[in-house]
């Protein structure tokens, strides 16, 4: 039952990952790809309508994962109670952003706005990842199953890692590139014009730096996680999350030469889904390593009891259900090309 | 030398304090949202669909604001309290879970329909995503009241070896008793907040002789319905709530009413100031064997007062648990009698004229955002020392590597934070009340209107 629940909250990650990925994007290009007010408003009603749908994601697994794995949730957030405040800092910054602007129209309002939905987009893209990266690498946790990480220490992998260190960074930085060149594929799909040209133009030079930067990442990985490696020479048919990936990168370039934005942004996702799933795999059956590998937190001793684990399969698949159909109908509704009236009403 | 767990708690309290200004508007403006697109769509009159939308913005504002102070809330419980998450969040992950699920997937996808979609759907489409963001943001309140309750009212759950609380019963979970009363109790309040929100802007309009239907519209309902909130909330909800707390927290209770001494048909102090160094009420004004009655029917029934109770089960904090709850209580008799004379005049059809009543309607805004918030503080401080209520103590549930330091450098940035978002709030939502309802009247759509708009 651990299992199962372990394979969902992944899913409810990597659905959190492709959708609000696509708006994070959209927040960390903002500024690059859109300089008048119309542009930026097209890059705005690319992303108005369901961002905060989207984000829904990040809460439902949250609390999946607190009443599956209370322990984790536990050791897990208090551990990361930096890099997890500030992350909240920067999603209030970022909601109010996409929220506030709209309501004035002024010279001095405008730009704010579009400058902190940007900044924290673009922040919350690599908090992200450098907490991937400390799931990745191991934290310090102890005999009490607790542990607490300060933002950084030495910068080094040593036995009282910071949040930052060079590995995470690195991982914050693929996880922002990756994320810009979703965003942009996102904007290209919804807008017209030069907002478009510029969010291609973009994604295509992306691709380069997310291979450069996938290629040192994974090679890291290995080497600093034994578990991945162990894992995958176990069970070789986890082979198919990095095949997947693999296929992703492929089909990214192979349709955005063509300027296919809709097949480029879904070979984005199948990368997306692809590396974050091949980590999970990686380090399945713990899903917090520790340094002292001794003390990882495992599924077996981090899991709820097993009616509570059993009683929410029914419910949860009901409410996701549910959920499927309003998302189906929501972007349905809103599909194709946003239209930006070149003068607003105010 | 400080502890932590003063600091999480202090941390709880303000970011939830805050974040509850938003919701309770909203849940009780949704409802009347409802009510203006029932009207719209049965009288075919554009006015209500004016209306709506012009609530739909204030509506658009505040949920915003909800949403982005209601994420916090989630996580703090494994970042401030995680030894309290670590046992009970086998139980009260499920009811947090489930809001994700059912109520926030909802509200959010809908929301979007209800403000941008008004042209796609139609007026039947619109009426239904206007009652979809109700049931989504009044689902919502349900699973956070009945985690709220399980933490009031622990049942079913077993404990097992290592200390770990599991979740025994899912229904019973769902259905605890103290989580209904609670419920129906706490929505009554929100809906109250709507109300007077709602006849607060109207009474402005109406004063200041602009947007007067709008102003009648939004006077009429929020006094209509304000009054059966109002009632609602006295009689049977908190009288139910009140009897549950003295079945199940009689310390509480003690602690609530300021009754030190142990009596047969003790008083109901009205007025009086706790000294609990020296267990007295200064100057009480009080009202005989009042107390009683209310809890147990029965003019001489016997009362514990706090003497009989171990100090280690007192509230740590008697005074505020007393005062909150005498304002709560007092401001709820206040709501019935403010809008009980204005259902009067308006029988008489002297409401919409009648300018010390509207006056006494616009200045009353605040009112119930206090009522709210000391009724939360009554349940919640009055919870005390326990965080579990018999099965954990709050100073076992904070997170142990979780310094002081570091928790009041969180808690300063979001005060920091607040501060601003509370300027920004105020200065738009009042924007949008002095813009008025003819200036939102045409149909947003996303294209013109980025953001919920």
């Amino acid at each position: 039952m651990g299992t199962l629940w372990f394979c969902l909250v992944a899913l409810m990650i990597a659905i959190y990952v492709l959708l609000d990925g696509f708006d994070l994007g959209a927040g960390a290009i903002h500024l690059l790809v859109a300089k008048t007010d119309e542009e930026r408003r097209q890059v705005l009603a690319s992303i108005g309508p369901v961002w905060d749908a989207n984000e829904v994601w990040l809460l439902a697994a949250g609390g999946t994962l607190y009443f599956a794995f209370p322990v984790l949730y536990a050791s897990g957030f208090s551990g990361f109670y930096l890099p997890l405040m500030i992350v909240l800092w920067l999603l209030i910054l970022r909601g109010t952003s996409i929220e506030f602007r709209n309501h004035i129209h002024s010279v001095v309002w405008d730009p704010f706005w579009d400058f902190l939905f940007c900044a924290s987009s673009f922040l919350l893209c690599v908090f992200f990842g450098a907490a991937l990266g400390n799931v990745v690498r191991g934290v310090p946790l102890d005999g009490s199953g607790y542990f607490f990480e300060p933002l950084w220490t030495d910068f080094q992998l040593g036995e009282q890692p910071g949040i930052l260190d060079w590995y995470s960074i690195l991982v914050g930085l693929l996880a922002l590139t990756a994320l810009v060149n979703h965003g942009a594929l996102w904007v290209s799909l919804k807008t017209s014009g030069p907002v478009r040209e510029r969010s291609l133009r973009l994604a295509n030079q992306c691709w380069w730096v997310v291979l450069f930067l996938t290629g040192i990442v994974t090679f890291a990985s290995f080497r600093i996680q034994p578990q991945i490696m162990a894992h995958f020479r176990s069970s070789p048919w986890g082979a198919i999350f990095p095949a997947l990936a693999i296929a992703g990168m492929a089909g990214k370039r192979w349709a955005n030469g063509r300027a296919k934005e809709i097949k480029s942004f879904l070979a984005s996702a199948c990368y997306l889904a692809g590396m974050l799933l091949s980590v999970v795999f990686g380090v399945f059956p713990m899903v917090l390593p520790a340094r002292n590998p001794a003390y990882s937190l495992t599924v077996e001793n981090s899991q709820a009891g097993s009616y509570g684990l059993k009683v929410a399969a029914i419910w949860w698949v009901l409410g996701i259900i549910l959920a499927t159909g309003y998302f189906a109908y929501v972007y349905w509704s809103f599909a194709g090309k946003v239209a930006v009236d070149r003068h607003r009403d105010e | 030398m400080e502890h932590a767990v003063d600091v999480h708690r202090l941390h709880f309290a303000f970011t939830v304090t805050f974040h509850y200004i938003f919701p309770q508007l909203t849940m009780g403006l949704a409802l009347l949202l409802v009510y203006l697109k029932t009207k719209a769509l049965r009288t075919g009159d554009e006015h209500y669909n004016r209306a709506a939308r012009f609530w739909a913005k204030i509506f658009g504002i505040n949920f915003a604001m909800g949403v982005v102070t209601g994420i916090p809330m989630e996580f703090q419980f494994g970042t401030n309290w995680a030894e309290f998450s670590k046992s009970a969040g086998g139980v009260i992950g499920q009811t947090l879970a489930m809001e994700g699920v059912f109520s926030f997937f909802l509200e959010s996808s809908f929301l979007g329909l209800f403000l941008f979609g008004e042209k796609k759907l139609g007026r039947i489409g619109h009426w239904l995503a206007a009652f979809l963001v109700w049931l989504g943001s009044w689902l919502s309140g349900y699973f956070i009241v009945a985690t709220d309750a399980w933490m009031q009212h622990p049942v079913a759950y077993h404990t097992v070896a290592n200390g770990r609380i599991e979740l025994a019963s899912f229904w019973g979970l769902l259905l605890n008793e103290w989580a209904l009363w609670q419920y129906a109790h706490t929505m009554l309040g929100a809906v109250q907040t709507g109300c007077f929100v709602m006849a607060a802007v109207g009474a402005f309009y109406l004063l200041t002789d602009r947007d007067e239907a709008y102003g009648r519209t939004f006077v009429k309902a929020g006094v209509l319905v304000g009054i059966v909130a109002a009632l609602l909330q006295l009689f049977p909800t908190g009288d139910m709530q009140g009897k549950l707390v003295a079945a199940h927290q009689p310390v509480t209770l003690a602690a609530m009413e300021g009754l030190f001494e142990t009596h047969e048909g003790a008083p109901l102090a009205i007025l009086g100031q706790p000294d609990v160094e020296h267990r007295r009420l200064d100057n009480p004004l009080e009202i005989p064997r009042m107390l009683s009655f209310l809890t147990y029917q029965h003019w001489k029934a016997n009362v514990k007062g706090l003497a009989d109770f171990p100090e280690e089960l007192w509230p740590d904090r008697i005074e505020m648990v007393y005062y909150s709850y005498h304002i709560m209580v007092g401001l709820g008799t206040i709501f019935i009698a403010v809008m009980g004379f204005a259902v009067v005049q308006f029988w008489r059809g002297e409401l919409f004229t009648s300018r010390w009543m509207l006056w006494l309607l616009m200045l009353s805004v605040p009112l119930p955002y206090i009522a709210n918030t000391a009724g939360w503080i009554t349940a919640e401080v009055g919870r005390q020392p326990w965080l579990i209520y018999g099965l954990m103590r709050t100073a076992h549930g904070s997170s142990p590597r979780v310094s002081a330091g570091n928790a009041w450098f969180t808690l300063i940035g979001f005060m920091g934070m607040y501060s601003v978002l509370a300027i920004l709030w105020l200065f738009l939502t009042w924007r949008e009340i002095e813009l008025g309802p003819e200036h939102t009247g045409h149909v947003p759509e996303p294209g013109e209107a980025t953001a919920y708009d």
